[in-house]
């Protein structure tokens, strides 16, 4: 199924034609709905949100929401990759160190906020804390796997090619690697989201979560939708943001392909 | 009359791709060993493929016992270079069942003649093993007795040992030379060896390189079976259809077109 | 969205927690350590303390009845989605039309964390069980449905080819060819949902919620009862691995001739 330059664009009219026919009986029920405050209408969440972005609150809240996942995820991709690349090398890294990763896959992050709350207030360090925590170990993880998985042929040219330690290690593992790093962080991000809005329906006063929980403040059912538009909107562009890196690498290096997250 | 029939086969991927195959006439007699050999993308698949039933020629037609190839049949059964065609969850017994499954045998019916089959090719006592458990060689061989329980007539292989090391290779290479005796099937089999060529084959069509392939030369191969690999005839044989195929390679290495 | 990479190809028994009992040891020690001298004994508790208070809830029956209805709702909407989403999934990965027209949502909403629903969930079906459905059932669809759809269009050509020459029609392909090869992955797309199921409900159970293991942790967090605290996460971590390793004992009993490779 090779999309053609006919074929796709009849494939976007398929969508486009899909999606109208969504908003327009959307639009249609809620117009009928008992109670306008259960579902509001397509046009009325458009307002709402055009509103929000014309008193700069979206931009606010959307930016206070990203600004912590970045700081969060930046931290813990840092520290995920020093670990798993400490773990992928040494092995009494890797025997001490695993099991707590193997073990902490089923405690979700989320479970995590009250705890982090209590000792870290509801601010700003409590939310970075709690997305360094959810990033480090994915992304751990996934990068101790490409380190064990560096072709050994490739090391052993190296080797023949009278390549010591120190450059075996930044010249062919880390390049092959990186296609794993990439995967893990793209599946962190992916968490980070979960739980950058689970914590702010918890207990924040900005950010999109917020947003989404103020509908109920305010009754305002529209914010929520907004709110959770404009998260899928994030999540689509971060995760393009991560596929294009890929490709890229992919070009570049090659052996990155292996490094695909599976859904 | 010719049993099966390529008359003026052109074949092209989509409406814009280049003309891989053209003009490609073949007659096969029944009962026939023919092997198609040919440089690397001369489109010796894709002649395959067109005879499966799985791809339609932009031109000419193919026929089997008179009538017109419209899609796969069960008179033609593929066996494939990769044994990827096998179901991985189903055991070799129920995989060589499959054909039979589909066409409403009895449960015992089906697995007497699947077990014969498996018999046949050599792999009894493996009946009850998944295709992950099996080698490459055995695997093959659960393709050809898939192929054969359904008695279809026709077998087309698409170098179905090309996967192989050469001891097994060798070993498949003598046990089809048996069935083929025994069974008197038509076959179609592709090959970029010359020596599987001329020990397994009746004639040989060598093909031209692509774009626009068709055949060259075909040789015949009139030794008695078994083969005696080492004989003079043999390498007089491989001489020649070396020769052939090798003005072929030799263009496609060079980067020309072919002459047609 | 997914929580881990699969590392391997089919799910192997070895694949399961591994676990050193130099490691176990140490982690015990870490944390009492931690407990002692990092953050004031109150607001982290020792393990021991988590223990007792552990055994407390349970004679209490505290914990196993959050625990219950806790995974009563990731049972039903896990049941749910799994329901509705291998059916779609095969459907959009064997005909454009469902496709094109499913596939602008599917990609859209994927990237919308479930807990995000919760507030709409909670308006429009209360602050009971069904909302807290409703996002596990979010949670499993598209996962299940995504797995599926790749599942689908990831069988071999051969394999169809092959089921072509031997004569089979339409429903004999779909049932004796896609179906069984797509069925790795329906297990691991169920598998994957699962482990989020879990996530997914807590985070509901923090927000609006009167039982369950989230409401048990975030209520015990504000009464500062740190132990019992963790004592809930605790439980939600075995839970977890008790979950995954009997879905791969299931599926290792019941369908183990479907995770062969080829």
């Amino acid at each position: 199924m090779t999309p053609t330059g006919e074929g796709r664009s009849i494939r976007f009219l398929g969508y486009a034609a899909s999606v109208a026919v969504v908003l327009l009986l959307w639009q249609y029920l809620s117009s009928r709905a008992i109670i306008p405050l259960l579902f509001p209408s397509p046009l009325s969440t458009l307002r709402v949100g055009l509103g929000l972005a014309a008193k700069g609150q979206l931009q606010a809240d959307l930016w206070a929401s990203l600004a912590r996942i970045l700081a969060g995820f930046a931290l813990g991709s840092a520290l995920g990759v020093t670990g798993g690349i400490l773990m992928g090398s040494f092995r009494p890294a890797r025997l001490f160190f695993e099991p707590y990763l193997q073990l902490l896959r089923f405690l979700p992050a989320l479970a995590w906020i009250p705890a982090v709350m209590l000792w870290l207030g509801t601010g700003e360090r409590a939310k970075i804390a709690l997305l360094a925590y959810t990033t480090v170990f994915i992304v751990a993880l996934n990068t101790m796997v490409g380190v064990t998985r560096v072709p050994r042929n490739q090391v052993r040219a190296a080797r023949s090619f009278g390549a010591m330690r120190g450059k075996i290690f930044f010249l062919v593992t880390i390049p092959a690697t990186v296609g794993y790093m990439l995967a893990g962080m793209r599946l962190a991000m992916g968490n980070c989201f979960m739980t950058v809005v689970a914590a702010e329906l918890v207990a924040s006063d900005s950010g999109l979560g917020y947003l989404i929980f103020s509908s109920r403040q305010w009754m305002q059912t529209e914010l929520a939708f907004v709110g959770i538009f404009v998260l899928g909107l994030l999540g689509l562009t971060a995760d393009h943001v991560f596929q294009a890196t890929s490709s890229w690498l992919l070009w570049r290096y090659d052996g990155a392909s292996r490094g695909r997250p599976t859904q | 009359m010719a049993y099966i029939t390529f008359r003026g086969i052109d074949f092209r991927y989509g409406a814009q791709g280049p003309l891989i195959i053209r003009g490609f006439h073949l007659d096969l007699r029944r009962g026939e060993f023919f092997a198609l050999v040919g440089p690397s993308g001369c489109g010796k698949t894709t002649i395959l493929n067109v005879l499966a039933g799985f791809e339609t020629p932009t031109a000419g037609e193919v026929l089997v016992d008179q009538q017109p190839v419209r899609g796969p049949q069960r008179d033609r059964i593929v066996i494939f270079q990769e044994p990827d065609s096998l179901y991985p969850w189903l055991t070799a017994l129920e995989n060589v069942q499959f054909p039979l499954r589909v066409l409403g045998v009895g449960r015992s019916e089906r697995r007497a003649r699947a077990e014969h089959a498996l018999r046949l090719v050599g792999l009894q006592g493996h009946e009850g093993k998944h295709p992950a458990h099996l080698s490459g060689g055995m695997k093959q061989r659960v393709q050809l007795a898939r192929a054969l329980v359904l008695e279809a007539p026709v077998l087309l292989m698409d170098e179905p040992f090309g996967a192989l090391d050469a001891q097994t290779r060798l070993i498949l290479q003598e046990e089809l030379t048996q069935i083929a005796v025994r069974t008197q099937r038509t076959i179609l089999f592709i090959t970029h060896d010359i020596h599987e060529a001329i020990f397994l084959a009746d004639r040989i069509g060598v093909m031209t390189a692509g774009p626009e392939s068709t055949i060259k030369k075909i040789v015949e191969v009139e030794l008695p079976r078994p083969r005696a690999r080492g004989s003079a005839a043999f390498g007089e044989l491989y001489e020649e259809t070396h020769q052939i195929l090798s003005e072929e390679v030799r263009r496609v290495l060079r980067g020309e077109d072919s002459l047609l | 969205m997914e929580r881990w990479p699969r590392l391997r190809a089919s799910i192997p028994a070895s694949d399961a927690v591994r676990v050193s009992g130099v490691s176990l040891v140490g982690f015990v020690l870490l944390w009492q350590l931690a407990s002692t001298l990092w953050v004031p004994s109150i607001l982290f508790p020792t393990p021991l303390r988590t223990l007792l208070a552990l055994v407390a809830m349970l004679r209490e029956g505290v914990l196993p009845y959050d625990a219950g209805v806790s995974l009563s709702r990731i049972a039903i909407g896990f049941l749910i989605g799994t329901v509705v989403g291998v059916p779609l999934g095969l459907a959009m990965g064997l005909f454009r039309p469902v496709l094109v027209f499913f596939e602008p949502y599917v990609q859209f909403f994927r990237f919308v964390p479930p807990v995000a629903w919760i507030i709409p969930a909670i308006l429009w079906f209360g602050i009971g069980e069904t909302s807290k459905i409703f996002l596990i059932f979010y949670t499993t669809v598209f996962l299940v449905l995504l797995n599926t759809m790749v599942g689908v269009s990831a069988v071999p050509r051969n394999q169809i080819r092959s089921a072509r020459c031997f004569g089979a029609g339409r429903w004999q392909l779909f049932l004796w060819v896609s179906l069984p090869a797509t069925m790795p992955h329906v297990l691991t797309g169920m598998r994957i949902a699962m482990g989020n199921s879990f996530a997914a409900v807590v985070g509901a159970e923090f927000i609006a919620a009167q039982a369950g293991l989230g409401f048990l942790i975030i209520d015990s967090g504000t009464w500062l009862a740190t132990d019992r605290m963790f004592a809930g996460m605790l439980t939600l971590g075995l839970l977890g691995i008790v979950a995954d390793l009997l879905f791969r004992a299931i599926i290792a009993r019941a369908a183990a001739r479907y995770l062969m490779p080829s």
